[in-house]
C-alpha cells in the first residue's frame, strides 16, 4: 500500500453553541496518488471536513494526519493545493489579472515574489498557466472569464506551488457542461500522468463518480466508502488529453 | 509665477511635501481596503482619530497620543469584531464611526473655554505642519511602503480570499492586525495635517477613480497613487491661488478626478 497522503482517525467536531455534532468519529484515508471523490448532500458537513482538513477548523477528538505528520505539527502547506468554490464572490470586480492570480500561489520565499516586479524566476507561474491551458489569458481580468476559465486559472494557482495533493471544493459548480469535461480531464491528467493526489469535494454525486476512482460519502455527520458503478466509470486517468503531451508540461518542470 | 509663490514659505514647502507623501501612502491602504469591501474603514478611523484628539483635551495629554491611542484600540476593536463574525463588517465600521464622533463632540462641548477649533480638525490645516507632524509622517511613510513591498503578496490574496491564504500557509491573523494599526497610525497623524475628511478621501477616492480602468492588480495601485498625487498638487494650488480651504479643495479634486476617470470608461465601453 502506498503512503497516506491524507487520515482521518475518529474525528468529530461540533460547532460553539451547537448540542450536536457536525462530524462524528469520521475516519478515512486517502493514498498518496489516489483520485478520490467526497460527496454528500448541503449541510452534510462537507465544508466543515474540508476546513478541518486545510487546518482552518480544529477537531474536537481524533487525528488528522497528512503526508503522515499530526496537523498540529504539519509545516509543508506549499506541498497542498487547494481551489476553492465558485472560486470568489468578489472576482467580478476585483481588480486581478490571471497572471497576477497565478503568481500568488508561489511558495513563500520562492524567487517568484521578485517575478511581480519583473525580477526573479517566473517559471513556475509560466509552466502552471501552460499545464491549465490558460497561458493565452494571461494579460486578461479575472472578472472577464467565464466560470470554467476562472477555474482553470484557480487549478493553475494551485500548481504554482508543486503541490502533492490538490483538493477541490465544488469546482464546477458555475461551470457548462462543456468547460466541466476539459476540466475534468485536466484533472485525469494531473492524477495519471503527475501522480498527483486529488480530493475532490462535491454534491453531484454521478460526476464523482465518473472521474474519481474512490468515493467516500458523508451522510448525517459519518463517512462510508460508497461501491462504485462500475459501468459508469470512465476511462483510465492516464489516457489523458492530448495537449498536455505538447512538451510544455513535464514532470521536472513541477 | 504663481505656482512658485508657495515654495516662498518654509512653512508650505513643509505642508506641500507632508501632503505628497501622504497622497502616496493613502491609496495603498486604501486600494485593499476599498477591494475588500471597508471602504468606510478609513473614515471610521479618522472619525476614531477625533474622538482620540477630543479625550487628550478632555484629560490633558498631547493630542497626538490620545489620537494615535484611541485610533488603535477602536481598530483593532473593528478588525477583532470582524474577523470573529460577530457583527457584519459594515455595521461594525458604522458602530464606531457614528459611536466616536458622538463621542468626540460631547467631550468637546465638556471641554469649553481651551480654544478647541473643531472645523480645523475637521478640514485640517495645512499651514500648521510642524516639524514633529512632518518627521512622524516620513517615518510611518516609510514603515508603510515597506510593509507593503514586504506582504504584497499576502495582502493580495487575504483581499481575494482570506481561506485561501490561510490554506497556502500565509500568517492572515498578523498581516490582517498589522495593516489595520498602519491605517490607524496613519489616519491618526494624518488628521493633525490635513483632517478628518480628507484622510478618508485620499484613502478612498483615488481608489475608485483607478478601478474605472479596469486594469490588473498593480496597475490599479499605481493609478491609484497617480490620480492621489495629481488631486492633492490641484487642491494644494488651487486652495493657494483661490483663497480655499486646502482640505476641500483637495478632495474635491479627487472627485472630479474620478468623475473624470468614470467618464473615459463609460465612453472607452461605449467605443469597445
Amino acid at each position: 500500500m502506498d503512503s497516506p497522503a491524507v487520515q482521518f482517525r475518529n474525528v468529530s467536531f461540533h460547532y460553539p453553541g451547537s448540542a450536536d455534532p457536525l462530524l462524528r468519529e469520521v475516519s478515512f484515508f486517502v493514498e498518496e496518488g489516489a483520485y478520490v471523490g467526497i460527496i454528500g448532500e448541503n449541510g452534510s458537513g462537507k465544508t466543515t471536513l474540508l476546513n478541518l482538513l486545510l487546518g482552518i477548523l480544529h477537531p474536537d477528538t481524533g487525528e488528522i494526519r497528512l503526508f503522515n505528520e499530526p496537523m498540529g505539527s504539519f509545516k509543508e502547506w506549499d506541498s497542498i493545493g487547494y481551489v476553492p468554490q465558485y472560486v470568489f464572490r468578489r472576482d467580478r470586480v476585483f481588480p486581478a489579472t490571471v497572471r497576477e492570480i497565478v503568481e500568488s500561489g508561489h511558495t513563500p520565499g520562492d524567487t517568484t515574489t521578485l517575478c511581480q516586479f519583473g525580477m526573479g524566476d517566473c517559471e513556475p507561474a509560466e509552466a502552471a498557466l501552460r499545464v491549465a491551458s490558460v497561458e493565452h489569458l494571461a494579460k486578461r481580468r479575472i472578472g472577464d472569464l467565464s466560470g470554467g476559465e476562472r477555474q482553470r486559472v484557480f487549478i493553475a494557482r494551485a500548481l504554482v506551488s508543486r503541490p502533492r495533493l490538490l483538493i477541490l471544493d465544488e469546482p464546477t459548480a458555475s461551470v457548462d457542461a462543456e468547460s466541466q469535461e476539459k476540466f475534468y480531464a485536466l484533472l485525469r491528467a494531473l492524477n495519471g500522468e503527475f501522480k498527483m493526489t486529488i480530493i475532490l469535494i462535491s454534491h453531484d454525486l454521478d460526476r464523482v463518480f465518473e472521474a474519481t476512482g474512490l468515493v467516500y460519502l458523508l451522510e448525517n455527520g459519518c463517512m462510508r466508502e460508497k461501491k462504485k458503478d462500475r459501468e459508469k466509470v470512465a476511462p483510465p486517468a492516464a489516457k489523458s488529453d492530448s495537449s498536455f503531451h505538447s512538451g510544455h508540461f513535464h514532470t521536472g518542470n513541477f | 509665477m504663481i505656482l512658485l509663490e508657495p515654495f516662498h514659505y518654509d512653512f508650505l514647502v513643509r505642508a506641500f511635501l507632508a501632503g505628497l507623501l501622504l497622497s502616496v501612502v493613502a491609496p495603498f491602504i486604501g486600494t485593499f481596503l476599498v477591494i475588500r469591501g471597508y471602504a468606510l474603514f478609513a473614515d471610521a478611523l479618522s472619525h476614531v482619530s477625533l474622538l482620540g484628539i477630543a479625550l487628550a483635551i478632555f484629560l490633558g495629554i498631547p493630542t497626538l497620543v490620545g489620537a494615535i491611542l484611541v485610533s488603535l484600540a477602536a481598530a483593532f476593536g473593528m478588525e477583532r469584531l470582524r474577523s470573529t463574525g460577530r457583527i457584519m463588517n459594515e455595521s461594525a465600521v458604522a458602530l464606531f464611526l457614528s459611536g466616536s464622533l458622538a463621542l468626540a463632540v460631547v467631550l468637546i462641548s465638556l471641554t469649553k473655554g481651551t480654544g478647541i477649533n473643531l472645523l480645523s480638525y475637521l478640514f485640517g490645516s495645512l499651514s500648521t505642519v510642524t516639524v514633529t507632524d512632518f518627521g512622524l509622517l516620513i517615518i510611518l511613510s516609510v514603515l508603510a511602503l515597506g510593509f507593503f513591498l514586504f506582504f504584497w503578496r499576502e495582502l493580495f490574496l487575504i483581499s481575494l480570499d482570506e481561506d485561501l491564504a490561510r490554506v497556502s500557509g500565509m500568517p492572515v491573523t498578523f498581516v490582517n492586525y498589522a495593516f489595520i494599526a498602519l491605517a490607524a497610525l496613519l489616519a491618526a497623524v494624518a488628521l493633525q495635517i490635513v483632517g478628518v475628511l480628507l484622510v478618508g478621501a485620499l484613502m478612498v477616492i483615488p481608489t475608485l477613480a483607478a478601478l474605472q480602468f479596469h486594469a490588473g492588480f498593480r496597475m490599479t495601485v499605481m493609478l491609484a497613487v497617480l490620480v492621489s498625487v495629481i488631486s492633492f498638487i490641484a487642491g494644494f494650488f488651487l486652495s493657494y491661488a483661490f483663497a480655499l480651504p486646502a482640505g476641500g479643495a483637495i478632495v474635491l479634486s479627487a472627485v472630479a478626478c474620478f468623475l473624470v476617470s468614470l467618464l473615459v470608461s463609460v465612453v472607452r465601453r461605449k467605443m469597445a
